[in-house]
């Protein structure tokens, strides 16, 4: 199925914070009510990197994901992103942090009183853009996740992979630098999920957007390891067998709130680690 | 089948209670330093007056006659042993005017819209709604917080007055109708019977009262835990806490004004 158009020929790149990465993790540890959800975590996602975060349920991937962008604050350790320490960063400065920071909740998180076109348009709202270019700005990127029809609908009108679309939309119009995507095909069928890792790629390969995706599903992963968004069809295509794409893929393995593997997809496929082979096979 | 009874330590629950409680006064401090900082969100207050103010007129209405309508009939019953049926209207505007009517009408407001609120952003919270807000670079306090405070304070005092007056008609009716006091004499009693201590002490109660039903809403709702069965919990907890809240600042706020002003 042919990805949707994109939205500008000119699109401008996600620009590159002058710090060495999108994203540090240093010794990091959280625990609830003395669980111990995640323990001396140290990672570091490139710009322009797309790492992909794997770990069985309750192995803290989503807590990952609300640490990098401040939602939570971790016991230990730092945590950089865009070059700047959220660890001690006070919420008022948070909030100036997120707008340059994507993210699309497993369930979605759309907010249910408000229209489509509200949703995907919240930030836009919020910063004062005025409403001609709220408009134009939230048709062209409903129209790059193929759902311009949904634009003044409810979000209880719409289907599961709807709903991811529209989250996806509102993450991306303003063109953040880091994109952070928490089970993005979660609970939906093979081919919705397939619409949405070619939208995730697209997004990667047009954009080169930073990326930090928890899925359950290796196979996306490994899709987006070995198949990149040709333009000029607008869908993704197979790279030759052996060959890997050109943007930067990485993958993260969580066990026991510990990690176990970061590494690219040859050193996955060739790793001794029984686990990791259980888990990949 | 062997119960086991889990035993909680007196030590854990007080910690409970002091964290909660700084967490309220957290929470609705910072409902209060948001009025100072920008951006007002003045659309989301006038949305929230039309749902608490306009939403709960109808309950507000009946209510102050009814309760206007039981206290003169009250009243007449003991006053008529004594031939005072002529004071039936000093009592009710008193008893309306300071005390019946900011508390029944803030009881009603409780029930209404802190059990409305604490569901709502219960229902945002666990879906992360709140996250994504956040997430999305916007103040959940001060977007979906402050509007609240400011449209449950405002809209309580303007709803307490309507309360208030229609509580001295109901009186009237009752009086009137009932007991054969004259019209000129009831109203004339109403009016020389107060004075500003009494007015004031009635128009202060529900400010405070709105603050407290959309703070305690707001606060339970925000701490929802535990999907729906702990929204469902929320809106109980936010129901029963504010209640008992007025009744406690009632008392208390009463007592102040009688130690500032004197007593009758």
């Amino acid at each position: 199925m042919p990805a949707p158009t994109l939205p500008s020929e000119n699109a401008t790149a996600s620009v590159v914070s002058p710090s060495g990465y999108a994203i540090e993790f240093d010794n990091v540890s959280i625990a609830f009510d003395e669980h111990v959800v995640l323990d001396g975590i140290s990672f570091r996602l490139q710009h322009g990197e797309t790492k992909a975060l794997f770990g069985v349920a309750g192995s803290g991937k989503s807590t990952l994901l609300k640490l990098a962008i401040g939602l939570l604050r971790p016991d230990s350790g730092r945590i950089y992103v865009l070059g700047e320490e959220v660890t001690c960063m006070s919420e008022q400065k948070l909030f100036e942090l997120r707008r340059r920071v994507g993210i699309v909740f497993q369930e979605s998180a759309l907010f249910d009183s408000l229209q489509v076109y509200e949703n995907v348009g919240f930030r836009l709202t919020e910063e004062g853009v005025p409403a001609e270019e709220i408009e134009r700005r939230v048709r062209e990127v409903l129209r790059f996740v193929e759902l311009e029809r949904t634009y003044d609908m409810r979000p209880s009108e719409l289907s599961g992979g709807m709903r991811r679309r529209v989250a996806i939309a509102r993450a991306i119009i303003t063109e953040p630098e880091v994109l952070l995507y928490d089970s993005p095909t979660g609970g939906l069928d093979p081919v919705t999920s397939n619409t949405i890792v070619e939208l995730i790629m697209k997004q990667r390969d047009v954009y080169k957007t930073s990326a930090l995706m928890v899925t359950h599903r290796l196979q996306d992963a490994f899709t987006m390891a070995t198949h990149e968004f040709d333009k000029a069809t607008n869908q993704m295509v197979a790279l030759p067998k052996g060959q890997l794409c050109g943007v930067p893929m990485s993958f993260l393995i969580l066990r026991d709130a510990r990690v176990i593997f970061d590494g690219d997809a040859h050193e996955l496929a060739t790793s001794r680690d029984e686990y990791i082979r259980e888990y990949i096979s | 089948m062997a119960f086991e009874l889990e035993l909680i330590s007196p030590i854990a629950v007080a910690k409970d209670v002091a964290l909660a409680v700084q967490e309220y006064t957290l929470l609705s401090a910072q409902s209060l330093a948001n009025f100072f900082r920008r951006p007002l969100y003045t659309g989301d207050m006038l949305q929230q007056a039309d749902l608490i103010g306009v939403g709960s007129l109808p309950i507000v209405v009946l209510t102050g006659l009814s309760v206007g309508a039981l206290l003169a009939l009250n009243a007449a019953s003991t006053l008529q042993r004594f031939g005072g049926v002529t004071l039936i209207g000093e009592l009710v505007s008193l008893g309306m005017v300071t005390e019946l009517g900011p508390l029944i009408t803030g009881l009603m407001v409780a029930g209404r819209n802190a059990s409305g609120m604490a569901s709502e952003l219960g229902s945002m919270v666990v879906t992360e709604q709140i996250d994504a807000m956040r997430a999305l670079g916007t103040d959940p306090t001060k977007k979906l917080i402050t509007p609240r405070v400011a449209a449950t304070a405002f809209m309580l005092f303007f709803l307490t007055i309507i309360a208030d007056l229609l509580g001295l008609i109901g009186g009237y009716g009752v009086a009137h109708l009932l007991f054969g006091v004259d019209t000129n004499q009831y109203w004339t009693t109403v009016w020389q019977t107060l004075v500003f201590r009494d007015v004031f002490t009635g128009l202060i109660k529900p400010v405070l009262f709105g603050f407290i039903i959309s703070t305690i809403g707001c606060y339970y709702g925000m701490s929802t835990r535990g999907g729906t069965q702990g929204v469902g919990r929320s809106t109980t907890q936010a129901v029963v806490a504010s209640s008992v809240l007025i009744l406690i600042v009632d008392f208390f706020v009463t007592k102040l004004i009688f130690a500032i002003f004197g007593y009758r």
